[in-house]
């Protein structure tokens, strides 16, 4: 076949039945070999290291084959590489090749290519495979890193100078693909095709094989069996009968994607090359490169943005490429591709929206990744990732973060029996052996409850066989509470910032507590105060009055035990019950007046009034009296009209007191009183003056006080009536009420004690 | 006839006093304050005294303390009188040596009769 290759016949469906097509047989075959080879045992985990190994070896076959066949073609067939580009030189077709231009959509398309071949190598299932889910350790990556690239470099090394040899030296009308086992044919060399065609065919099916099993495993694992056990059913079975399921649906999805595949080749096989093949299902895989690289490096992308941006690039592909590919092989109407859907132009499938020159692959790809890309981050920004997705995010690409590793995702109990249970039905007892290996089996131990570790193992081994999603299901069954997935983290979290906020507010309401209890403690300590204050004033309200009585009480007993006492002596002591009655009615008074003003109930009737009239009419009224002392008394009242707002029975009751108290302490001997009304800026100033000792400065306020009688130099003189020591700081009350204030100052003309009444002027209106 | 020193700074009260003491036959001689009262024990030694507490200058209680102090005046009966109705000042005086504590207003009647108890013991 390799001698007579590349004459012997192309299989089609055209002219002979499909059975009679080597290719489908290809495909059986190797469906049998992946099926015995890739889900031979229960246990057959997502990964696979003794295929891993094989692919390994198939691949440093491939690449040593390759590199002899470009050692022969460069050092036997020419004289080393300047001889080959010597000889391509000589040929301008050839030479014409070599250009950038040449290349199909020009820069354009080179470059459009290498972003292609870039995404591919990250995002074909093959290589998402080998690359991510049979890597045991991340660490690999780090040589994967350096290595994996070399390789490619050590198997591209021949690409162009084999091609140049195989368009120098091979009959035109050989596929290029075939150059490899052409040219050494061609030369005679028999042993190295052999080689070639060997290390081609290993890495033919290494891939199929390979392919085969990724998509197979994400079939039964991603989308089958997480659908199956959602049915009750498939959780009460027996035994093992869940991996029987499991690798009936895996040899299956086998069967059928090889079949796939066969089907594709079929149908499409004339229309489009290997390599075009491979660009198709590049650009087709390359829509998941978005979501991937995004998801990486963005966090802010959500679900929602992947679903919709792989939708909208799989369909733009689908549509660019994968329907025009239907057309050229006859499928479809190749109207679709010359006119557009229905004639519209803009919407050629090669030429979307106009776009034009481009080759096939490059423009797909800028439509597809514009949707694509577009949709995901537009989607993204108007959608949050959820917590779950956010912790995903996290796990999976901090995973070198040794934080992170072996972090547990369980937050629910379950005891070890139950697990041993679980694995056991599922996995079978070797499974459980190697989970279980350093626990040994006892009843006790079965009630004991399982170790976070431990219990991440089993879902580790459960994932291995039946995939992380129905992995999580699994270990839910069993264990009581939830899986912390993100959610739970973040609830968590939530549920560690409430109660620290609740603390804050508590610890807020302990200090309001503290401050409340602090401002309770100095009220109870006023209260307190004013209560000393009001057993004093009772105390001194109750000196005052008995004062009065006494002298009462006693002239009425001895008048009334008196039957014979002398008229003139009876009506003295009359006099001094009369005289004494009226003082207690006044103090009395004085005292409801005291407790009006401190109550706030005095009840003032202030209305504009002419002052100097009020301090006229006081002189006038207490003139006589204290002409019967013998006192001095002037006054002068420098304005008229005085207009202020007041009350004039209480301006008057405050003028008196004031005159009053000043005849008590004017001087013994020649006792004067001095009255002056005066202005003083907008207000006016009524002071009243004594010729006695005056009050020294620390008396000045204290002679407000209720009940202060003055002592000392203050003193009344002999034979002089005291106060009851309520006139001042009442007199105090009521000019604070009418808004002006009451002081003592020293006498500015007479040398004894000042009392000054200021009240504010009238507004003009007023007056 | 007994002597009995009258001490208030209230004149009615005074008045009231020496005409009740008068009437009971004693002699009376009246002081208006602390100081007083002590130069009257002096000048003309007192059988009794009725002596208010709220005196201006020195109080009831320092006249009170200094006679007490004093070996001639250290059994002088007194009687004690305050226009304060409260139990301590009572207390006080009594435990400062007074012989009685007269609240005001009094009873006469009662007044004079303690005046009269406490001269006859003495007189006895």
């Amino acid at each position: 076949m390799l001698i007579n290759y590349p004459n012997s016949p192309d299989a089609s469906l055209a002219n002979e039945g499909f059975w009679l097509d080597k290719s489908l047989w290809v495909a059986l075959v190797l469906a049998v070999f992946i099926i015995l080879f890739g889900t031979r045992h229960l246990d057959a985990s997502e990964r696979h290291e003794g295929m891993v190994a094989a692919i390994a070896l198939e691949s440093l076959v491939k690449l040593v084959a390759f590199m002899s066949v470009g050692v022969f073609v460069v050092f036997v067939l020419f004289a080393g590489l300047q001889d080959l580009f010597q000889q391509v030189a000589l040929s301008p077709d050839l030479a014409d090749t070599l250009r950038l231009d040449q290349v199909p959509g020009g820069t354009t398309g080179w470059v459009g290519m290498l972003i292609l071949a870039f995404l591919a190598f990250l995002t074909l299932p093959r290589q998402f495979q080998v690359l991510v889910v049979e890597n045991v350790d991340e660490h690999h990556l780090t040589r994967a890193s350096w290595l994996f690239p070399l390789y490619l470099l050590l198997i591209n090394l021949f690409v162009v100078p084999i091609a140049l040899a195989g368009l120098l030296l091979g009959d035109v009308a050989d596929d290029p693909d075939s150059f490899v086992l052409t040219l050494p044919l061609s030369a005679g060399a028999e042993g190295l095709p052999l080689f070639v065609f060997i290390g081609g065919l290993s890495a033919a099916t290494g891939m199929v094989i390979v392919e085969t099993i990724a998509l197979s495993t994400m079939v039964s694992n991603q989308l089958i069996m997480p659908l199956l056990l959602r049915f009750r059913f498939l959780h009460a079975s027996q035994p093992g009968q869940l991996a029987g399921w499991l690798l009936g649906i895996r040899r299956v999805a086998i069967v059928l994607l090889l079949l796939l595949g066969y089907l594709y080749h079929a149908l499409m096989g004339d229309a489009y090359s290997l390599v075009t093949i491979g660009l198709v299902s590049f650009a087709g895989v390359a829509q998941f490169a978005p979501a991937l690289l995004i998801g990486l490096y963005w966090r802010g992308a959500s679900r929602l943005g992947a679903m919709l941006g792989l939708i909208a690039g799989f369909g733009v592909w689908g549509y660019t490429l994968l329907l025009p590919g239907f057309a050229q092989s006859g499928w479809w109407d190749m109207a679709l591709i010359e006119q557009g859907p229905w004639g519209i132009e803009w919407l050629k499938p090669y030429a979307l929206f106009g776009l034009q020159g481009w080759d096939i692959y490059t423009h797909a790809l800028l439509w597809s990744m514009l949707a694509n890309v577009g949709l995901l981050v537009g989607a993204s920004l108007f959608s949050r990732p959820t917590p779950l997705e956010q912790t995903q995010a996290a796990l999976f690409t901090e995973a070198m973060h040794p934080n992170l590793q072996g972090t547990t995702l369980w937050r629910g109990q379950t005891t070890q029996g139950e697990l041993r249970d679980l694995l056991a039905r599922y996995l079978g007892a070797a499974a459980n052996q190697r989970v279980f290996a350093d626990i040994a089996e006892s009843q006790d131990a079965a009630d004991q409850i399982a170790s976070h570790a431990l219990v991440t193992r089993a879902e580790q081994a459960l994932a291995g066989s039946l995939g992380s999603a129905s992995a999580r299901v699994l270990i839910n069954s069993v264990v009581r509470g939830e899986a912390l997935d993100l959610e739970g983290l973040l609830s968590i979290l939530d549920t560690t910032s409430q109660t620290l906020e609740y603390n804050r507010r508590l610890e807020q309401k302990s200090d309001e507590l503290a401050r409340i209890g602090e401002e309770l403690r100095s009220a109870n300590e006023r209260l307190r105060e004013l209560d000393r204050l009001k057993d004093e004033f009772v105390a001194m309200v109750s000196h005052e009055l008995r004062t009065p009585l006494t002298s009462i009480r006693a002239f009425a007993e001895i008048l009334r035990d008196g039957d014979n006492l002398p008229e003139h002596k009876r009506q003295h002591f009359l006099g001094v019950i009369v005289h004494e009655s009226q003082r207690l009615s006044r103090l009395i008074e004085e005292i409801l007046d005291l407790a009006r003003l401190e109550s706030g109930r005095l009840t003032l009737d202030p209305k504009p009034l002419d002052l100097a009239q009020v301090a006229q009419r006081s002189v006038d009224a207490i003139s006589r009296l204290q002409e019967n002392r013998g006192i001095a008394l002037d006054s002068a009242i420098d304005v008229e009209p005085a207009i202020i707002i007041g009350d004039e029975d209480r301006l008057e009751q405050v003028i008196i007191n004031l005159l009053d108290n000043a005849g008590k302490f004017a001087d013994t001997d020649q006792p004067k009183v001095r009255l002056r009304l005066y202005r003083h800026k907008r207000h006016y100033r009524l002071s009243v003056e004594d010729n006695g000792k005056g009050i020294s400065e620390d008396e000045r306020e204290r002679v407000f006080e209720k009940f202060h009688q003055i002592q000392e130099q203050g003193e009344v003189p002999r034979g002089r009536p005291k106060g009851s020591g309520l006139g001042l700081p009442i007199s105090r009350g009521i000019v604070a009420h009418l808004g002006g204030r009451l002081w003592v100052e020293d006498a500015p003309n007479l040398g004894g004690a000042c009392l000054i009444m200021e009240l504010p002027e009238a507004p003009e209106q007023a007056q | 006839m007994a002597n009995i020193l009258v001490v208030d700074d209230e004149p009615n009260i005074v008045l009231s006093l020496e005409f009740l003491m008068e009437q009971a036959g004693y002699k009376v001689t009246t002081a208006e304050d602390g100081e007083q009262a002590l130069a009257c024990v002096e000048s003309t030694p007192p059988d009794l005294i009725l002596l208010d507490i709220s005196l201006p200058g020195i109080s009831g209680f320092d006249v009170l303390e200094q006679l007490r102090a004093q070996a001639a005046t250290e059994r002088l009966p007194i009687i004690m009188l305050t226009a304060h109705g409260r139990e301590v000042e009572r207390e006080k005086g009594m435990a400062m040596g007074a012989d009685d504590y007269v609240t005001k207003p009094f009873s006469t009647q009662a007044l004079v009769e303690k005046v009269r108890q406490l001269i006859g013991e003495e007189a006895s």
